[in-house]
This record gives structure tokens, C-alpha cells and sequence, in this order.
């Protein structure tokens, strides 16, 4: 159980998903712009995680990798279908998303009417895919370390967007540089936070 | 494309249209600093040269491909599930591309561990596919590919460039300042470009570069 804990406060702040990795970053600007939507967008990516991750973990565990489909047949020990994963995880990730979608349609149609275009969009955020791949690359070793891993970074990207929105919604009564305008000032504050993030990197969890 | 019946006369493979599909992504339409597309995966992965080259190619290859490929199948694709379809498409080719260099360079490989799946999500790419590819001919499409993935390797390489230049005195791994005597003059290798929130202010500095040449590019209040 504590190991479970100080992997979510790992996740969360020391390997933050934007200010660590910069995954995300795409949506990250684009939907930064009023606080609102940033919440909207950072519930859904925690969802769509959560979901994914442990998904995911077992289609590792118990398909693709190097002797996972031992289970099925014992002939088939000596198969190794990582090379597919990509290709794998993208799959259930697109698929996934399509179900959410459609299943928070029918269920919570205010939720479902707030997230609006996010939904769709979630499905090529890079923040989804990395989680899967690093929880591919860090061998995690249960479908909970993988969920809380989800959680963790889910709730980790929710903050970094809802944080830069809030400043970007402060940033229109200051006057920045012309050719810095927008685009530029959004990385710079971007860069100054994850600095700030960094101070977490000395905390041994 | 011979095999195109058009109206027009034909045009040279070469034409200046054609060329300025090349070269519009370096500055006006670049998709890093204009687009904003496809930064997720570029930022981690510019301590060093060597690594952002690589990346940098190996997104001109799968940007170029899968322009060309989607471009060709883009009249027989439903509507409702373009997105899969474009998603196993890009999928297909970064595996190859993970193939090939686990096969060749697997030093850098390592270096750029989940980077290279990422380009399967990297917005340039399902960008200029939604974007271009799906209405326009194959020629076109696949010299906008590489149009594209040279301008965004291109910038990864300018911020690789001084990231390593001066967080380690090194380029492509080989000594630049010692020889120089810059050493000698008191200055030590800033640790602080070799962070990852550099990247971001890197970026934003070529940013404010290349606005303040190009004024047409700075963003309205």
C-alpha cells in the first residue's frame, strides 16, 4: 500500500508529465486559454488513463511480451510479440476512447456536452501513449501499480494545464514583448514552472 | 503522378509550387514555432546532437510515408473511422522505423527510449495527414511530408545545438570549447541547459527570433 502512495506522489510531481517529459504539449497549449475548459480537457485525460493503463498492462503481461502467451498453449513459450505494441496500444487507446465517449453520452450527457470535442481528441495526446510505453518500459509489476501510475499522471497533467491556464488568463493585462506574444511567453512561463517542478527531483519516494 | 488524368497541363515534379511545399515549413508555416504541432515528443530528446538528428529523420521518413500512403487511400477511406485508419498507418511505419533503429544505431535507441513510439502521437504528423494529405495528390502530399519533417527537425537540431554547445562544451560528442581555450577565459559548462525546462526556454527564444525577422508571424492581442 505504501508503495502504491509514494508511486502516485512520484507520478504526480516528480515525474510530472508536462514539466518532466513534456507529453501533452499539443493540447497542453492549445486548450489553455480559459480555466474552464482546462479542467474539462485535464478530467478527461485522467479518465481516459485511468482507463488505458491497466487495460494495456495486461495486453503486455499476457500478450505481447517475450513468453507472455505461455498461458494459452505451452508451445507457444519461445513467441515474442512485443514489436507490436505500438501498434497494440494505439489500437486500445482509439478504442477505448470511442467507448468512453459513447458511454458517456448515454450516462452523463452534461459531462459529456461540457468535454464537447476534447473526447475524440484525447485519443492522439501524447500523455496517453507515453504513460502506456514508459509502464511498458518500467516494467511495473501489478495492474495496481498501473492504475495508480494512470491516476497519478492524469492528475499530474490536470494540474500543469489548470495551472497555465490560470496564468495565461492573468497574462492578457501585462504587456509582453510583441514578437513574444502568445506562443513564446506560454513556453517561457512554462519553462520557469518546470524549474520550480524540479525542486520535487531530490525526494527519494 | 503519370498515371493522373488532369485537365491542366501537366505539371514538372518540380515545379515552383511543388518547391515551395518544401521550403514554406523551414520558416512561414514551420510546425513547431507557427503550427504548434508535434511538440510533445520534441523536447525531451535535445540534450545532444546526436539524438535529435535521429529523431529529426526519422520523422521526416514517417511524415513523408505517411502523407504518401494515406494520400493514396484517401478516396477509399470512411469518414467515421479516418482517424484508425490513419493511426494503424503511422503505427505500421514507426514500427519499422523502431525496427530498424534497434537494428543500426541501438545506443541511440536507448537515448531515445518511448520518443520513438511517440511519433505514432505526434501531432505533426496526424496534423498534416487531417490537414493535406486527405486532399490532395500523392506527389504533393509526400513532398509536404518531408517539407514538414525537415522543418521541425530543423528546429531540433538548433536547440540541440546550443543545449549541447554550452551545457556540455561538446557537439555530436566531440570536444568544441576546450580546443577553443574558452575554458581558459573562466567560462564552465552551464548544468542548467542540460535541464529539461531549458528546452522550453530554447524554444522560445528561436520563437522570439524568428517573429522579430518575420513580423507577419506575431500573434494579435
Amino acid at each position: 500500500m505504501q508503495e502504491l502512495i509514494s508511486l502516485f506522489f512520484k507520478s504526480v510531481f516528480i515525474e510530472n508529465m508536462i514539466f518532466a517529459y513534456f507529453l501533452g504539449m499539443c493540447s497542453y497549449l492549445a486548450v489553455s486559454k480559459t480555466v474552464k475548459t482546462a479542467i474539462g480537457l485535464g478530467i478527461a485525460v485522467t479518465f481516459v488513463l485511468v482507463i488505458t493503463l491497466p487495460v494495456n498492462y495486461l495486453l503486455e503481461n499476457y500478450v505481447l511480451k517475450a513468453g507472455a502467451l505461455e498461458w494459452l498453449d505451452p508451445s507457444f513459450a519461445g513467441l515474442d510479440l512485443s514489436f507490436l505494441s505500438f501498434i497494440m496500444f494505439i489500437a486500445i487507446i482509439a478504442a477505448m476512447v470511442q467507448l468512453i465517449e459513447m458511454v458517456v453520452e448515454k450516462f452523463a450527457p452534461a459531462l459529456y456536452s461540457a468535454l464537447g470535442i476534447f473526447l475524440p481528441l484525447i485519443a492522439v495526446n501524447c500523455s496517453i501513449l507515453g504513460a502506456s510505453l514508459f509502464m511498458q518500459e518500467r516494467a511495473y509489476t501489478s495492474v495496481g501499480q498501473a492504475t495508480v501510475y494512470g491516476l497519478g499522471s492524469g492528475i499530474g497533467w490536470l494540474l500543469a494545464i489548470v495551472a497555465i491556464a490560470a496564468i495565461r488568463e492573468r497574462l492578457k493585462y501585462s504587456h509582453v514583448p510583441a514578437p513574444l506574444r502568445g506562443l513564446g511567453i506560454t513556453f517561457i512561463i512554462t519553462g520557469l514552472m518546470g524549474i520550480a517542478f524540479m525542486s520535487f527531483m531530490g525526494i527519494k519516494l | 503522378m503519370s498515371t493522373e488524368v488532369k485537365p491542366q497541363e501537366k505539371e514538372r515534379l518540380f515545379s515552383k509550387k511543388n518547391r515551395k511545399l518544401l521550403t514554406d515549413p523551414f520558416n512561414e508555416s514551420n510546425p513547431i514555432t507557427v503550427q504548434v504541432l508535434g511538440i510533445c515528443s520534441a523536447l525531451a530528446i535535445t540534450v545532444k546532437m546526436k539524438p535529435a538528428l535521429v529523431m529529426g529523420l526519422s520523422v521526416i521518413v514517417v511524415t513523408a510515408f505517411s502523407n504518401l500512403i494515406t494520400s493514396l487511400i484517401r478516396n477509399y477511406i470512411p469518414n467515421r473511422i479516418r482517424i484508425i485508419v490513419q493511426l494503424v498507418v503511422v503505427a505500421a511505419l514507426v514500427i519499422i522505423v523502431d525496427q530498424i533503429l534497434k537494428a543500426y544505431v541501438y545506443d541511440v535507441s536507448k537515448q531515445l527510449s518511448v520518443f520513438v513510439g511517440l511519433i505514432i502521437t505526434n501531432c505533426i504528423i496526424m496534423g498534416r495527414i487531417e490537414a493535406f494529405s486527405l486532399g490532395n495528390p500523392p506527389w504533393k502530399s509526400f513532398l509536404d511530408g518531408i517539407g514538414n519533417g525537415a522543418g521541425y527537425g530543423a528546429i531540433l537540431i538548433v536547440v540541440a545545438f546550443f543545449r549541447e554547445l554550452l551545457g556540455s562544451g561538446t557537439l555530436f560528442d566531440v570536444p568544441i570549447l576546450e580546443p577553443l581555450g574558452v575554458y581558459e577565459l573562466g567560462y564552465k559548462n552551464n548544468g542548467m541547459m542540460l535541464l529539461p525546462p531549458m528546452a522550453l526556454i530554447m524554444l522560445a527564444l528561436v520563437i522570439w527570433a524568428q517573429r522579430s525577422r518575420t513580423k507577419s508571424l506575431i500573434e494579435k492581442e
